[in-house]
């Protein structure tokens, strides 16, 4: 048996995530939410309904066999644009996690590993962000007209052009927490006896970074990309819903609560479905963070 | 400490015209301009008329000389015209800001209370089942669609229960004050539970660091009861960093504000913002947004400063 | 005999806050021979591993020259340098990358410097682990999994891999149980014999100094105090200080002195250093020059320098 530590790592690492019975359950259910929002495609097939066409004379009507959970205020199914929509909240979720991560890791490792002036000037943006009130700040980047950024107005109006907006612009007002954290433990790294043998044999900054810095500091990393994963979702929940997201007829969790303030009266569960959605997965997600937390942890051993 | 203090309100400045260049360039962006407005409702303008008007409100100029020349206007108090109000955005700005102060304030307290007595139960026996509830539900409340949670209160209190009102903040016609604390009750508890779960989760994690401390273990074994030793010497020293963080919290809570009064009706900053956005009112809105980011840049400059001052290990 | 190194009137300041400056290294001058040890012996603070660092290439000089295999190092030259010298840290915990298998790390310097293909690199690899006298299945595992003195194998063999000419050995048996000490010293003896190279031994102990060096660099708060063979060094020390550090060595056959010889006080401070002879507040023979004059490092018998008004010749 050749004894391989890089398996022992991760293994003693699941078994104390395993202990972590919220993180655990919180996996569960997200591998759950991840199931229904994938199930859209069979049941489309299987039903063979549509999460887009609307129909006049269905509006409001009753869960059916066939229409498990009624049709909305346009006569669409709803559980299907649930799963439809779930599958866009999610992805907008990790997407703009990644781009956003990609950003504070970049910023952070840069000022950590530099130093300096530069990371002066870095921190002192950063901070400038973190003081800022994310929410107006995000709407009027929602509301930017793409065609005055030289886009083509097929384009700034088309679906895909919806999606990516509310990406971009989340990820570039949520990068702050990464970069922070990014440079604090690049500052703890840089000084290792290690990193210095590297360099006197003539590492680059690049190599460095890549492969000692990243690898060292990838479990915060890891828990923080979580916990943003939560974050995010929020904020494009709240920005589909007061329409500075993903656009109609694409269905997000968030945009399907578009008109729910004035069906609160008629139809209540339409209403109650996409929040509850967003509810659980975000609770989730943040409690699988504070299990990766605990498990990372090597004082956590108990 | 002097010099620190002018230091940092010289970056708070600094910050503060940074944004105000991008709020103005992103304004800039949004559909539309003051001009199409016009000529929407002059439909016999020619475009030499069109032209004129432009070099008029200097709209032909590249935007950092207009952005100069805003600047100028409102460095004099002159922060221009409300378009959708069709009064001067000071106007319009002041009592919007009198709503969102109160409803802010109100939340604010109740947050700060409640999380303190969660917090510091939960973290007197950690593991233990109320420290697992708390757990629970401080997650809940972070987790939790501000926005929605106001759509499920109103659900359930205004339509099912008709126990309060769903919006606005007094009934028209009854200026009696049990009317006006009824319309707050749904917007104050809505922005308090959205705040409250990450304050919680503070306190506790802070009041297990300071129990474990040495002086907090001498303080017990001189023989010192319990709740004399929580509240007397834990306390304080575990006050130190939440006191900065709920400072520093400002800006979440303003966001969280935004939500509120959309959807409750308060006519606050946020809903201002919100719907002149909406509007293409720019005046109002890039004031409005200026004037948000500017008391967020004034907090966060209070909770440094009292973060110096509360720990006197920190030399400033 | 060949130099390998020649350094001249080096000097390595820090600014700190306040403006204020710490004069880590002071108007250094030495050379090291090619196949020689010379150990670099002082106090904590006097200065070595930050002369060390500027050696291998991590600190750069505030001025003066380093000349290596007769190249005057420069911005342009280093480069190619840096696979002919390599450094051993003191601590063998923190010195090996704990997210890299025992193979990637021995061959890093070979992968930095673009030598060989990843198959010849872990052939070397291969070949090294056995050098340094691990077990062969070593390659595949993580530092975590080894003891002190077995990193510190590993920490050798990381630094023997692009086949350097000179290796600065930062304290590299401090860190160790004693009876681990002997082994990694044998070791380092051993790879010397075989593979010709010379090595920059830093050390406060001069016991230790004694078993493997050639020459002796005495550092006294950034600057050198007296230069000589180890021989020389031993038997007769011509500056108070190795004096006083000769009498604070336990020695079999001698009783440790007490009373004239030894020094009193500690070091001042390198941010800010006494005029004159640094050495002149400690020294048991200062005189009124000691403290306005500085000494220079003179060669008074064949190879052997000291830097004192009053030395012993």
């Amino acid at each position: 048996m050749r004894p391989d530590a890089a398996i022992g790592v991760w293994t003693l690492r699941w078994r104390r995530f395993r202990k972590h019975r919220s993180g655990m359950a919180s996996l569960v259910i997200l591998a759950a939410l991840v199931i229904f929002v994938l199930a859209a495609f069979p049941l489309q097939q299987i039903l063979g309904i549509d999460p887009d066409t609307t129909d006049l004379f269905a509006r409001f009507d009753p869960p059916s066999p066939g229409h498990y959970l009624g049709m909305d205020e346009a006569g669409r199914d709803v559980l299907l644009r649930l799963m439809v929509g779930g599958q866009i909240s999610l992805l907008v979720g990790l997407l703009a996690t990644l781009v956003g991560g990609v950003i504070g890791i970049i910023i952070g490792i840069t000022a950590g590993y530099f130093g300096g002036r530069l990371d002066g000037i870095l921190m002192r943006f950063t901070d400038g962000m973190i003081a800022l009130p994310l929410l107006p700040l995000l709407i009027v980047l929602g509301a930017v007209d793409l065609t005055k950024l030289g886009f083509s107005s097929d384009f700034a109006h088309s679906g895909a052009a919806g999606f990516w907006r509310i990406v971009i612009i989340i990820a570039i007002v949520d990068w702050t927490a990464i970069a922070r954290l990014v440079r604090a433990a690049t500052l703890q790294i840089r000084e290792r006896d290690y990193v210095r043998a590297a360099r006197a044999a003539g590492a680059s900054a690049g190599y460095m970074m890549r492969a000692h810095i990243l690898p060292n500091i990838a479990t915060p990393i890891i828990v923080s990309f979580t916990l943003t994963v939560g974050r995010v979702i929020l904020f494009e929940s709240v920005l589909s819903f007061l329409g500075f997201g993903v656009v109609p007829p694409t269905p997000s969790w968030g945009n399907m609560l578009n008109n729910a303030q004035e069906l609160v009266t008629t139809a209540p569960m339409l209403a109650v479905w996409p929040g509850l959605l967003i509810f659980v997965t975000v609770i989730a997600v943040n409690f699988l963070g504070d299990g990766l937390q605990h498990a990372f942890d090597p004082r956590s051993e108990r | 400490m002097r010099n620190f203090i002018l230091r940092r309100c010289l970056q708070a400045l600094a910050v503060l015209l940074v944004m105000s260049f991008v709020i103005y360039s992103l304004i800039g962006l949004m559909p539309g301009d003051p001009l199409d407005l016009m000529i929407q409702s002059n439909p016999g303008a020619t475009p030499a008329v069109v032209a004129r008007l432009r070099e008029i409100y200097g709209l032909d100029q590249p935007i950092y000389l207009r952005y100069l020349h805003w600047l100028w206007s409102a460095l004099q108090g002159d922060l221009g015209f409300s378009r959708t109000h069709s009064r001067p955005v000071l106007e319009v700005l002041a009592p919007a800001l009198w709503t969102t102060c109160k409803l802010m304030l109100i939340s604010f307290t109740i947050a700060v209370i409640l999380s303190l007595v969660l917090g510091i139960w939960a973290a007197l026996k950690p593991g233990g089942w109320v420290d697992g509830l708390v757990s629970l539900a401080a997650f809940a409340g972070i987790s939790v669609p501000v926005f929605w949670l106001a759509l499920m209160m109103i659900l359930i209190f205004a339509v099912r229960l008709h126990w309060l009102p769903a919006s606005g903040i007094a009934n028209v016609g009854d200026g009696s004050f049990t009317d006006y604390v009824r319309h707050l009750v749904m917007p104050v508890t809505t922005l308090a539970l959205a705040n409250t779960g990450g304050f919680t989760r503070f306190v506790r994690a802070s009041m297990i660091e300071t129990l474990r401390m040495d002086h907090i273990r001498t303080a017990r074994a001189k023989g010192n009861d319990e709740s004399r030793v929580v509240l007397i010497h834990a306390l304080r020293n575990a006050l130190i960093p939440v006191v900065t963080v709920m400072a520093l919290s400002f800006g979440t809570l303003f966001s969280g504000a935004l939500l509120t009064e959309t959807m409750f009706a308060q006519p606050g900053m946020g809903k201002m913002i919100y719907d002149s956005i909406l509007a293409n009112d720019f005046n109002l809105a890039l004031s409005g947004l200026l004037f948000a980011t500017l008391v967020t840049l004034l907090s966060n400059l209070v909770a440094d400063i009292a973060y110096g001052w509360l720990d006197p290990r920190i030399t400033l | 005999m060949t130099e390998l190194l020649g350094i001249d009137h080096l000097n390595v300041h820090f600014p700190v806050k306040g403006g204020r400056t710490v004069r880590a290294v002071q108007d250094v001058t030495f050379s090291i021979e090619a196949g020689e040890t010379l150990a670099l012996v002082g106090e904590s603070g006097s200065g070595k591993s930050t002369l060390g660092y500027t050696v291998a290439g991590l600190q750069t000089p505030t001025s003066g020259t380093l000349r290596f295999q007769g190249t005057r190092l420069t911005q342009t030259t280093w480069p190619a340098a840096r696979r002919s010298i390599q450094i051993i840290f003191q601590d063998p915990f923190g010195a090996l990358d704990p997210r890299m298998p025992v193979s990637d790390i021995i061959a890093e310097p070979l992968l930095i410097q673009r030598i060989g293909t990843p198959a010849t690199r872990r052939a070397r690899a291969a070949e090294l682990v056995e050098q340094v006298g691990l077990p062969r299945d070593a390659l595949n595992r993580y530092p975590h999994e080894f003891s002190g003195g077995q990193r510190q194998r590993i920490a050798i063999a990381r630094a023997l891999s692009s086949e350097p000419s000179l290796i600065v050995a930062d304290e590299p048996l401090s860190a160790l149980d004693v009876s681990i000490q002997s082994q990694i010293l044998n070791l380092m003896k051993e790879i010397q014999e075989t593979s010709r190279l010379s090595y920059l031994f830093i050390s406060h102990d001069l016991a230790v100094v004694n078993h493997l060096v050639d020459r002796v660099a005495v550092l006294y708060l950034g600057r050198l105090v007296e230069v000589a063979p180890r021989e020389a060094l031993f038997t007769r020390p011509a500056h108070p200080y190795t004096k006083a550090l000769l009498d604070a060595v336990p020695r079999i056959g001698h009783a440790r002195k007490r009373g004239a010889g030894t020094i009193k006080g500690e070091m001042p401070s390198p941010l800010n250093p006494p005029p004159g002879c640094v050495f002149h507040t400690r020294c048991p023979k200062a005189q009124a020059i000691c403290g306005s004059e500085i000494p220079a490092l003179e060669e008074f018998t064949a190879g052997h320098e000291a830097a004192c008004h009053f030395k012993e010749v």
